[in-house]
């Protein structure tokens, strides 16, 4: 059986596309000003890759422009003369969604950094895409409001990149991710249209395009406004990291936590590699040479999490937890939460080089599934670090290697590759929150039958006919995964020299 | 304003800065575009795991959100120089020239990458390898054959006050007669501090006796620019040095530290000054080195690497970067003995760069502002980017200097502090240059001086001077 229906192969047929000219590049510079404009080659190098530097590809051309007006115009040029296109924020993608298309432009979003406006009394704000996430909740911070979704990166990653990569982080648990914090988009289609999807209600009539677009990966046009939802601050926050004898208890302490119908606000784990990197890094006060440390955090009206606070802590001694550390003040919470964050980031402490995977399991088989990952890493003879949301299984193995030893790099992808499919196997997903990209477009078949693809194709090509927006991502394009997609293989394009990988 | 003859000294030309590396910077084996003398180390580069947790805190990601004006783009620029992918054009240099060297990405960076080292490699192998335009290259000797002679400062400082008093400077600013002078020399016009005469005849003593029982002898770097325009940050270091104890050794002949010409890539010229300094401070007995500026603290404390290459100082050198101490560090580490009276005043902290990410001293200016009884210390929203002043950056990079200038005072503003607090001259001259109205500005050591000895240093520096909102808008083309 193959893995594609002849409608999908042509819906995502790449037609050829137009060329980046000295013309072209006079009409942008025209639209945007010649300061919106980067053409030099050594600059264009610099956006080669995101924070996934194994794919690069430089740009024929990188804009930046500076209002919805600006990025529509940007587009309207690319879809006259076929020019793909790919938006950028921070360029913190880990799957290599704003990875360049060769002869086409980068729309950087980083100059579309303004908060436009905050409705208190709503509670809500309209931003513009480059704004941080971290940015938002302080720029409401003084209203006691905060923008719930929390990535790791969310001290450089834009907003623009969270819609379009619907992230979340360790708050998601309780809060959901970022889907569930935005209620409309100001949104440029690949036509070089400008459009408002959803609404400031938080229910809306007819088919709510606003959550197709929700990590939708760049793949559907370019957001250029969010109106995002705000929460009030929790009366109060409690906080503690337990240190297990090995994973297995941790995991049993989070199932347990759930099955006495508690939901925390946040349920982190971290393995012995993951707190020396950490601690490496921040000095956070993790127990170090500790197996695995669960980070719980509740939060809500006082006399709930109290109780629940309690019970949170036998629930960890029962598991048999070896030292129990309760965050006395808001100081020693964002300390631990500081290590935390700071985690991937911190393996370049441990590890010249590392690839940070993404899956999801079922809850329930978080240990059986870290002793495979350990054993499984003993026989490629790689270390694996283990940072992840523990409360939703969504595990982020870090596969460390040294990319200067000959062939370590091949190896560890292969391991990476592997331990995302024993995330399928095991009932889960090849990616939690980072998305699909470049990455793991290939590994799609492993999780989608040929009709579910080409349903997936048929509402790009609905936005996108020309395909000319941030195109070979997300979907697998059939010539490039090998008809077969087979976990080893390298990409024809590397093999053609188009793309190399570190 | 300049009493010397730019070309005349001119440190600038090309040749000056050459080391004998010439044959190998023809050849650039094996370092890409760099020459083979200390080009950055593909280690430290390759520590950067491309995260861009840097991005937020780089003052030029700030301004221009362009990748290649950023840390990280400028690693991997740094990168592709190494693998002589890329040339060493103007394209290539502008983007590390226009790097404040603030090292906010330091701080930043979770993987501990250390871009100081890069950059510090990376300055001066542009300054031998890359020939700038000779605009560019006269002004920057300009500024070189000015900046760290005492005695050359103090005379164009004797001709900036005539400029000033014989209203020269206004009738200058009335008639818009500065717009005509280039950006640059117009940043140099707005930037000059007003000399108190009087203090440009002020030299610290040789050896200053402790109050009382003495606790810690110390040496004491006078600085070039401090000790001609901030003869008052000087005098009170001592005073209160002094009086909490310490013996204070200024040797007469020490001269610049060379922190400018190190971070401007002058690598010759700097080590230069540096085995100077070095010399300078043998003579003297001391436990402790003692430096009030950032700028000058945090290359004092990398003499030890500077000079690694050196056979006969490397050691020497090591030695000295050891001792060297910020004061507010030296002041937090002994406690406090002098009594200290009350000074009710709010004052913002505005954490120098040199002194907050370069040498990571932040608890102890606010640790020893503290001990003043009656004081706020405030802190400043976006404490971690750079004000724009770094070092002369606001000299040859006026534009983006300036943009950041304003945000620093916009965040200061937003505190309503009494007055500011630096521990550094060239904040302290950079926000006041765009401050609307009079802000009492001090470093802490002044502040503490005056608590010491019972005056009211905010008052006497013209009451509480908290801006109105319309003093702000009043000043054509301000904000
Ligand atoms: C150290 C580290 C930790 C991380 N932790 C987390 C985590 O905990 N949770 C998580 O979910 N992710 C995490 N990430 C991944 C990444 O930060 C997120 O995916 C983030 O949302 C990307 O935002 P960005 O601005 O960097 O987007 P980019 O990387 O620039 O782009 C990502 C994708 O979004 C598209 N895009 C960007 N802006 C727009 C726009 N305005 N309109 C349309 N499409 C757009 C791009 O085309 C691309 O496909 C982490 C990354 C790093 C490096
Ligand atoms: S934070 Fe550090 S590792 Fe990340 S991009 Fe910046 S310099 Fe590189
Ligand atoms: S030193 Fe400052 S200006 Fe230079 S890259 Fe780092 S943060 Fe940016």
């Amino acid at each position: 059986m193959t893995a594609y229906t002849e409608e999908y192969r042509g819906l995502v047929a790449q037609l050829s596309g137009g060329e980046v000219t000295e013309a072209f590049r006079r009409e942008v510079a025209a639209l945007v000003g010649e300061g919106g404009l980067i053409s030099e080659p050594a600059q264009l190098r610099t956006y080669e890759c995101d924070g996934l530097t194994g794919y690069r590809v430089t740009p024929a051309l990188v804009v930046l422009p500076a209002t919805t007006e600006e990025v529509a115009a940007v587009v309207r040029l690319c879809a006259r003369d076929r020019i793909p296109f790919v938006a950028r924020g921070a360029g913190t993608g880990l799957s290599g969604g704003a990875l360049p298309v060769a002869d086409g432009i980068v729309i950087g979003l980083a100059r579309m950094r303004a908060v436009l406006s905050v409705d208190v009394a709503d509670q809500r704000a309209v931003v513009q895409p480059g704004v941080t996430n971290a940015g938002i909740s302080a720029a409401v911070a003084r209203h006691d409001l905060y923008f719930a979704p929390d990535p790791s990166s969310q001290v450089v990653c834009t907003i623009g990149g969270n819609v379009a990569e619907n992230s979340g982080g360790a708050h998601c648990l309780k809060y959901g991710f970022t889907t569930n914090h935005v209620l409309a988009l100001t949104f440029v289609t690949p036509d070089g249209d400008v459009v408002t999807l959803g609404g400031d209600a938080p229910d809306q009539v007819g088919p709510d395009l606003r959550a197709v677009v929700l990590g939708s990966e760049g793949t559907l046009g370019i957001v250029t406004e969010v109106t995002v939802r705000l929460l009030r601050r929790p009366e109060v926050v409690r906080t503690l990291v337990a240190d297990f004898p090995h994973p297995e208890a941790a995991g049993n302490a989070v199932s347990d936590i759930v099955a006495a119908g508690i939901v925390p606000a946040a349920v982190e784990m971290l393995d012995e590699l993951a707190i020396e990197a950490c601690e490496k890094a921040v000095q956070a006060g993790y127990t170090l040479g500790c197996p695995a440390a669960l980070v719980v955090e509740l939060d809500g009206v006082a006399a709930e999490v109290d109780e629940e606070f309690a019970q949170v802590q036998e629930i960890c001694r029962r598991n048999g937890t070896t030292n129990l550390r309760v965050a006395d003040d808001a100081q020693e919470r964002a300390r631990i939460w500081k290590g935390r964050k700071a985690a991937f980031a911190a393996m370049g402490r441990i590890s010249p080089d590392y690839f940070v995977q993404d899956g999801v399991i079922p809850r329930t088989k978080l240990g059986s599934t870290l002793t495979r990952i350990r054993q499984m890493s003993d026989e490629a003879g790689l270390r694996v670090a283990n940072v992840f949301h523990a409360g939703d299984g969504n595990l982020h193995p870090l596969v460390l290697y040294n990319g200067a030893v000959d062939g370590e790099a091949e190896r560890a992808e292969h391991l990476a590759t592997a331990i995302v499919e024993l995330c399928v196997e095991q009932g889960g997903s090849i990616t939690g929150e980072h998305g699909v990209g470049s990455d793991k477009a290939c590994s799609m078949t492993a999780m989608f039958g040929p009709d579910d693809l080409t349903v997936m194709a048929r509402v790009r090509a609905a936005f996108d006919p020309q395909g000319i927006c941030n195109p070979g991502k997300v979907l697998p394009t059939p010539r490039l995964c090998g008809e077969r997609p087979g976990p080893y293989r390298p990409h024809p394009l590397e093999a053609a020299g188009v793309i190399e990988r570190m | 304003m300049t009493a010397t003859d730019p070309t005349a000294a001119d440190p600038g030309t090309q040749a000056d800065l050459r080391l004998h590396v010439d044959a190998l910077a023809e050849a650039g084996r094996g370092a890409g575009v760099f020459d083979d003398h200390h080009p950055p180390s593909d280690e430290l580069i390759s520590d950067c795991v491309h995260c861009g947790f840097c991005l937020p805190t780089c003052p030029t990601y700030a301004l221009w959100g362009e990748e290649m004006d950023s840390p990280r783009g400028r690693i991997y620029l740094m990168k592709l120089g190494k693998e002589g992918a890329v040339e060493m054009d103007d394209t290539y240099a502008q983007h590390f020239d226009a790097c404040l060297g603030c090292m906010a990405c330091v701080t930043a960076c979770p993987s501990g990458v250390q871009y100081d080292q890069l950059i510090e490699a990376v300055r001066p192998q542009l300054e031998r390898n890359h020939r700038r335009g000779l605009l560019d290259r006269l002004f920057r000797g300009l500024i070189f054959s000015l900046f760290p002679y005492p005695s050359r400062l103090r005379v164009a400082a004797v001709l900036g006050e005539l400029y000033r008093r014989l209203g020269l400077r206004s009738l200058a600013h009335r008639t818009g007669a500065v717009r005509l002078l280039p950006r640059r020399l117009q940043a140099v016009e707005a930037l000059m501090p007003p000399a108190k005469l009087r203090h440009l005849a002020t030299r610290t003593p040789a050896v200053t006796p402790a109050v009382g029982t003495m606790r810690r002898r110390v040496g004491f770097l006078t600085g070039c620019v401090q000790r001609v325009f901030f003869a008052d940050v000087n005098q009170a270091t001592v005073r209160v040095l002094t009086a909490e104890g310490c013996e204070v050794v200024a040797p007469p002949t020490q001269r610049c530290c060379g922190a400018l010409s190190e971070h401007a890539g002058r690598e010759p010229e700097a080590l230069d000054r540096a085995r100077a300094l070095i010399d300078a401070f043998a003579e003297v007995e001391v436990d402790t080195i003692v430096a009030n500026v950032a700028g000058c603290g945090s290359t004092l404390k990398e003499y030890g690497r500077m000079l690694r290459d050196d056979a006969v100082y490397a050691e020497r050198a090591a030695a000295f970067s050891a001792k060297v101490r910020d004061v507010s560090e030296l002041l937090a580490e002994l406690g406090p003995v002098a009594p200290r009276h009350p000074i009710e005043a709010r004052v913002a902290y505005h954490d120098a760069c040199h002194l907050g990410h370069a040498q990571g001293v932040r608890s102890q200016p606010r640790e020893v502002l503290g001990t003043i009884p009656g004081l706020q210390v405030t802190d400043i929203p976006e404490a971690e980017i750079c004000c724009g002043s770094a070092g002369i950056y606001n000299l040859v990079n006026p534009e983006p200097a300036e943009e950041l200038g304003r945000r620093k005072v916009e965040h200061v503003l937003s505190v309503a502090p009494d007055a500011l607090a630096t521990a550094n001259p060239g904040c302290l001259l950079q926000i006041r240059r765009y401050w609307p109205g009079d802000l009492p500005m001090f470093h802490p050591v002044e502040l503490l001086d005056a608590s010491i000895r019972g005056v009211d240093p905010v008052t006497a520096r013209g009451g509480r001077g908290r801006p109105s909102l319309d003093a702000r808008t009043a000043e054509p083309g301000t904000f």
